[in-house]
């Protein structure tokens, strides 16, 4: 067994799906920041089988956590203060997504247009849809 | 600021006051000759487009005003890479108002944002057309008397045709309306109007393949054409150009007050046999289409 430290000031993402811990990494932009990032991959979990974890250590207001809601709004999201679980966030699929995923509609402006910022609304809580700004194309997750 | 992008940029009284004008304009047009004396309309075409952009520059004379702009994306300056939103920043130092049509989707949204000036959608790509809504809903209201309590057959190309989107997002706002959607199955109308607009909103609708099926239960029929441009391969335009061609035979299946709409320009669709079948109203479109643009401009300048 793998033993990772604790952490003093910092979240802990429990419960990623197996594999997704990187996709997770890029899209929070943890890569762009000067912090201790523990990614432990293929835990053990009792609930899943297998599961990933992040550990980040820095403020927790550095983060926008919205996206994560749009990943997989089943993470289990842990704050940690002095080295303690203070508050366990509930994760809600965000209204507006920014600049994380691309339109792939070859037919939509930010195609040709790199500079524009890529928005994308939520067009359907149910079904969980999200739907491009400009063009309306829907955001297909797979 | 206000802007039209979408159909749905006015609300069903808004859409009223505008049409009401349009009337008004139509009726006493000696009385808005002037009401654009000093105003600018920027007319930027980034595709080929006769129709529309006439219809904009006849709007805007026919009140007065004038007219500049470029009538496809080669002579502007987004040959050498600039983007909508500074093109539109510049524009708006030269006019008072700008009609936009691009090839991409979107792009009128875009071109709103860094605006300063009244930006109005003249098509993006395969999306919006609201314009095109504004004339289909005057010449409706003005020949039938009415937006709602209507059965509607939209065919030919629903999946990449933005004026019947456009169309069914703006009619799925009245009371009893039926569509029947008339289309071979690879061009049927995309996900997000049928998702989006027609369950949502619960209009009643369905989808057929034959136009014989549907032409009997109709008070309009809107035709397309199937348009080249939006297809990214030529064999599947060849073997989709052909699919509906309305002729007498077909009109005789239809009841004597059934109204034949269509966007133009036609290229085989309608037989010219049925330009003189008192229930083609495409032409009178094209009139209708030049006094609510005038009535738009107006409502956009606040000059009305």
């Amino acid at each position: 067994m793998l033993n990772v430290g604790q952490i003093y000031e910092g979240f802990v993402l429990d419960h990623i799906k197996a594999g997704k811990s990187m996709t997770i990494y890029h899209d929070l932009g943890l890569d762009k920041l000067d912090c201790t990032v523990a990614i432990i991959k293929n835990a053990r979990s009792n609930k899943m089988g297998k599961k990933d974890i992040l550990k980040v250590e820095c403020d927790i207001d550095t983060l926008d956590l919205d996206i994560l809601g749009f990943i997989d709004h089943n993470i289990t999201v842990n704050i940690i203060k002095d080295a303690q679980i203070v508050e366990k966030k509930k994760l809600k699929l965000p209204q507006k997504i920014e600049n994380v995923i691309h339109c792939r509609n070859p037919r939509c402006i930010t195609s040709i247009e790199h500079g524009l910022r890529q928005i994308f609304l939520l067009t359907d809580e149910k079904n969980e849809i999200y739907r491009c700004k400009y063009c309306e194309g829907k955001y297909n997750k797979s | 600021m206000n802007h039209i992008i979408s159909p749905l940029d006015l609300s069903v009284e808004e859409l009223d006051k505008l049409l009401d004008l349009a009337n008004d304009i139509e009726r006493n047009p000696e009385k808005y000759a002037h009401a654009c004396e000093g105003k600018r309309l920027a007319s930027l075409f980034y595709e080929p487009s006769t129709r529309t952009r006439l219809s904009f520059e006849a709007a805007m004379m026919n009140l007065g005003g004038k007219v500049l702009g470029f009538s496809d994306g080669g002579s502007s300056s987004a040959t050498k890479g600039e983007s909508v939103s500074d093109t539109i920043r510049v524009v708006s130092c030269y006019a008072d108002i700008a009609a936009i049509r691009h090839p991409k989707e979107g792009a009128a949204l875009v071109a709103s944002m860094a605006s300063q000036i009244p930006v109005i959608n003249a098509g993006d790509g395969g999306h919006q057309h609201p314009t095109q809504t504004l004339t289909d809903l005057l010449t409706i209201r003005s020949l039938k008397g009415r937006l709602d309590n209507l059965t509607i057959g939209l065919c030919g190309d629903l999946k990449f045709g933005r004026t019947v989107h456009s169309l069914i997002d703006a009619l799925a706002r009245y009371e009893n309306v039926n569509f029947i959607l008339i289309s071979p199955e690879e061009l049927r109308v995309p996900g997000y109007i049928r998702d989006g607009v027609l369950q949502k909103t619960n209009v009643s609708y369905r989808e057929v393949v034959r136009l014989e099926d549907a032409l009997a239960e109709l008070d309009l029929l809107y035709m397309t054409r199937v348009q080249k441009e939006r297809f990214f391969n030529e064999e599947d335009y060849i073997r989709m150009k052909d699919f509906y061609i309305l002729d007498e035979a077909k009109m005789k299946l239809a009841s004597p007050d059934m109204l034949v709409l269509h966007p133009l320009p036609r290229v085989n669709e309608i037989a010219v046999e049925v330009d003189k079948d008192p229930r083609a109203a495409y032409f009178k479109q094209a009139q209708y289409g030049v006094y609510v643009r005038m009535a738009l401009i107006l409502t956009l300048l606040e000059i009305a």
